[in-house]
């Protein structure tokens, strides 16, 4: 348990010291999501029936686009490997670069949401949900995302093959996150879909650190 | 008495032997010093031995348990240096250790730090950000590391590299030091700075037997 402390601490403080990094992706995710206005026309009822499906998508898509450093800096100077060798288990090593990449990615994600659901004329009742189902899919988002980061550990052109590994395996967080925002607005109840994406990040917290430190002991093999 | 061993281990990288059938043996204050060529396999019988990767054959054992059977414990006993200096250029050199050394120390970390740092002669480096260290003072500030939180085996690869003459002499004193308290070292190396009671493990002989051109 320290030692899951201290990374956290020590890739906090780098976090904070490089600042601009997750203040990127929450403009990345903002612009995303204003082109949609510009690119469908600003009809308020077409702009509300797909407002789920834009945030979650620009969600996913900025949650990726910072998951390439999750392991690459590290890896590029020789911490990784040095963090292999502490006596700490690779898998909470692992679990704590997760927790990080959601805090600094993930967190924003959801302070930023209510405001751009605003921009694309969300229906009312749909704000609480699209809160809770973002809460419960963001830490899966990096929790699968991290497998992907560290398979692509060494290889040339990562970012690209990155997306093509990761993306996939984002889909049921996608399915069940915009239906249960949907359902809402449909005057239905959300919580099949909600204890659906809560099944998804139970399972993927065990198997998700466990699958990224074999990945990352093959990287730096 | 702790015993570091290694039997019969064979290394195979990049689809070729590196090196068959080879035996060290250390004992507490002992010192191993690697030779050979360029690509003889000395960094990877040192990252065997660091556990970051497993021979093909053989096994290397700490007081007759194979150091694969528990990572953790093995790695809670060394300290590994490879080619890399891992120094955050955007945290001082404090900040840097702090982290290293309180993955190892539950108590006492900045005490160990200040007292690594002067072992080395960086101490006026405290709190200078990684960024503006030059290539050898990085290397202190590394060797600093595995000076401030103690582990008996020490597996150094080329740690004399970038290091002026006063450095590789303060290196040398910790090296001693380590050794007088019991601890082995390994270390792979070029140049002729090595203890002068060590024993050598030559990798050259290896490649002459493995990749002697065929007679035509």
């Amino acid at each position: 348990m320290n030692g899951f402390i201290q990374i956290v601490r020590h890739d906090l403080h780098l976090a904070l010291r490089q600042g601009m990094d997750s203040l990127m992706v929450v403009a990345f995710f903002v612009i995303a999501v204003v082109l949609f206005p510009f690119g469908v026309g600003p009809e308020p009822n077409i702009l509300a029936r797909i407002a789920p499906g834009v945030i979650w998508v620009a969600a996913l898509l900025s949650s990726m686009l910072s998951l390439e450093r999750l392991f690459q800096t590290d890896y590029d100077d020789g911490s990784l490997e040095l963090l292999a060798l502490q006596p700490v288990a690779l898998e909470i090593t692992v679990m704590a670069k997760v927790t990080v990449h959601w805090l600094t990615t993930g967190l924003p994600l959801i302070v930023a949401a209510p405001l751009l659901a605003v921009l694309m004329n969300l229906p009312d009742e749909g704000f609480v949900p699209l809160l809770i189902a973002l809460t419960l899919g963001t830490p899966a988002l990096s929790l699968i995302g991290a497998i992907g980061a560290a398979l692509i550990l060494g290889s040339r052109r990562g970012g690209i093959l990155l997306s093509l590994l990761v993306l996939p395996l984002y889909i049921p967080v996608l399915i069940f996150g915009v239906s249960a925002v949907d359902a809402v607005i449909g005057g239905f109840s959300a919580k099949p879909q909600l204890l659906i994406l809560s099944g998804l990040l139970v399972a993927a917290l065990p198997l998700c650190p466990w699958a990224g430190a074999a990945a990352v002991r093959q990287g730096i093999e | 008495m702790p015993h570091f061993t290694g039997t019969d281990l064979v290394c195979f990288r990049g689809e070729r032997t590196v090196f068959t059938g080879l035996d060290f043996a250390l004992a507490a204050g002992g010192a191993l010093v690697l030779r050979g060529p360029n690509g003889s396999g000395k960094s990877s019988l040192l990252r065997l031995m660091a556990g970051l990767s497993q021979p093909l054959a053989g096994t290397i054992s700490w007081d007759q348990e194979a150091i694969s059977e528990d990572p953790e414990v093995h790695n809670q006993r060394h300290h590994y240096i490879g080619h890399a200096d891992p120094v955050k250029p955007v945290l001082t050199v404090t900040e840097n250790l702090r982290f290293w050394t309180s993955l190892r120390l539950s108590g006492g970390v900045d005490d160990a730090i200040k007292a690594a740092l002067s072992r080395l002669g960086i101490s006026h480096l405290a709190d200078v950000p990684g960024r503006f260290l030059s290539a050898g003072q990085k290397r202190r500030v590394n060797l600093a590391r595995i000076v401030a939180a103690p582990a008996t085996l020490w597996l150094l690869d080329e740690p004399h590299t970038a290091l002026d003459q006063a450095a590789m002499n303060s290196l040398d004193d910790a090296i001693a030091g380590h050794r007088d308290g019991g601890g082995m070292v390994v270390m792979s190396s070029h140049a002729q700075a090595a203890p002068d009671d060590a024993q050598t493990v030559d990798l050259g002989r290896f490649q002459e037997r493995l990749f002697k051109e065929p007679e035509a």
